[in-house]
């Protein structure tokens, strides 16, 4: 069946290769295609970049785009405007390791787009130090 | 005043002269506030377009419009390259397929690339970025048949002065809080060349 797909925008492209290596770990079903770094290298985001990331997963069921900081924002908007319209596309507020982490087991059982945004997004409120 | 593909294309280059000229400035700005990126950033986008113009020819100005706003989103990167890339997009649509644009056409046609950066930016006047001097600087002059350019290219550079006492709300600058005040916008001085760039051109060509 059918998985939604991730896709992931960091200023840094070393960081987005570490998270899907580390999700693909967890979960090798679920497509994800990354978007980090500037055209010549360098540290920052590129819509062009972004768009190429999303149309390289993207499926019928829907992409959900996690993003790390300021103008991966900005950038993640402007991809999925140059790209064809009337896509099943979210981009997800949500911490982009955790909320990552998150969406990947939720789209591993296959659940629909508003699930797995809701998955990440749930992400935010997560205690990561258990209260005694 | 008459604006065809010939004084946008004046313009341009020299908006990439003040870039490139001025490409330390800017990221000594952001390096205050921001990254650092900002003047590298930008002269990466107008080496490009420099590119652009030397190898293609254009009917309409909105042609060149459009062009340039696809090397601004894949060049420049970072905040401005959606910013940029977005107002000059904008403006393509607003030019049309018109061959000559009056004052007032253009000053429409940079109304639509403000609405634009304030659009995908959602950033308000007095958050210390470039939405400082394009929206004060288009409100001022907006309905205007003739452009006085001394006042507007003072007018712009006031404006990107202004944003030093501004508080950051957006952008990197604003993970630095009260501490950004007391520091010029990047963006804003990139901006406030892109208006003086324009002013120097349609000065001399008048
Ligand atoms: N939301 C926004 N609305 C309008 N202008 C903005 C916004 N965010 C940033 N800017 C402008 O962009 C300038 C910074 O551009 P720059 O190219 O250096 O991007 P950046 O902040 O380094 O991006 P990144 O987040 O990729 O590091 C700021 O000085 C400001 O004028
Ligand atoms: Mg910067």
């Amino acid at each position: 069946m059918d998985k939604v797909s991730l896709v992931f925008v960091s200023h840094s492209a070393d960081i987005v290769k570490g998270i899907k290596s580390l999700l693909f770990e967890m979960q090798p079903e679920v497509n994800i295609a990354v978007a980090g770094g500037e055209d010549d290298g360098g540290i920052g985001t590129n819509a062009q970049a972004i768009e190429e990331a999303i149309s390289s997963v993207y499926s019928d069921k829907g992409t959900v785009v996690l993003f790390d900081l300021g103008s991966a924002l900005l950038n993640t908007e402007l991809a999925i405007e140059l790209g064809e319209e009337g896509r099943k596309i979210r981009i997800a507020d949500a911490p982009i390791l955790e909320g990552g982490y998150s969406a990947v087991v939720e789209a591993g059982f296959g659940s629909d787009i508003d699930k797995v945004v809701e998955a990440a997004e749930k992400a935010r409120e997560m205690q990561k130090i258990p209260q005694r | 005043m008459k604006i065809t593909v010939k004084e946008i294309e004046a313009w341009l280059e020299a908006f990439r002269e003040e870039i490139t000229a001025h490409k330390e400035e800017l990221s000594d700005l952001d390096q205050a506030i921001g990254d650092g990126d900002h003047g590298i950033n930008m002269a990466r986008g107008v080496k490009e377009m420099h590119n652009l113009l030397e190898t293609k020819s254009f009917q309409v100005p909105g042609e060149i419009l459009k062009a340039v706003s696809m090397v601004f989103i894949g060049k420049i990167g970072g905040a401005a390259g959606p910013l940029y890339g977005s107002a000059f997009m904008k403006m393509a649509a607003e030019a049309g397929t018109k061959e000559a644009l009056s004052a007032e056409e253009f000053l429409g046609v940079l109304r639509a690339g403000k609405s634009a950066i304030v659009q995908r930016g959602k950033a308000e006047t007095g958050e210390k970025t470039m939405v400082d001097v394009w929206l004060p600087l288009l409100k001022k002059f907006e309905g205007k048949q003739e452009i006085d350019w001394d006042d507007w290219e003072n007018s712009a550079e006031e404006l990107k002065n202004n944003t030093k006492e501004m508080h950051a709300k957006k952008g990197r600058a604003a993970y630095l809080g009260a501490r950004s005040v007391g520091h010029i916008d990047p963006g804003a001085t990139s901006s406030y060349y892109l208006f003086k760039a324009l002013a120097d051109t349609l000065r001399e060509g008048s």
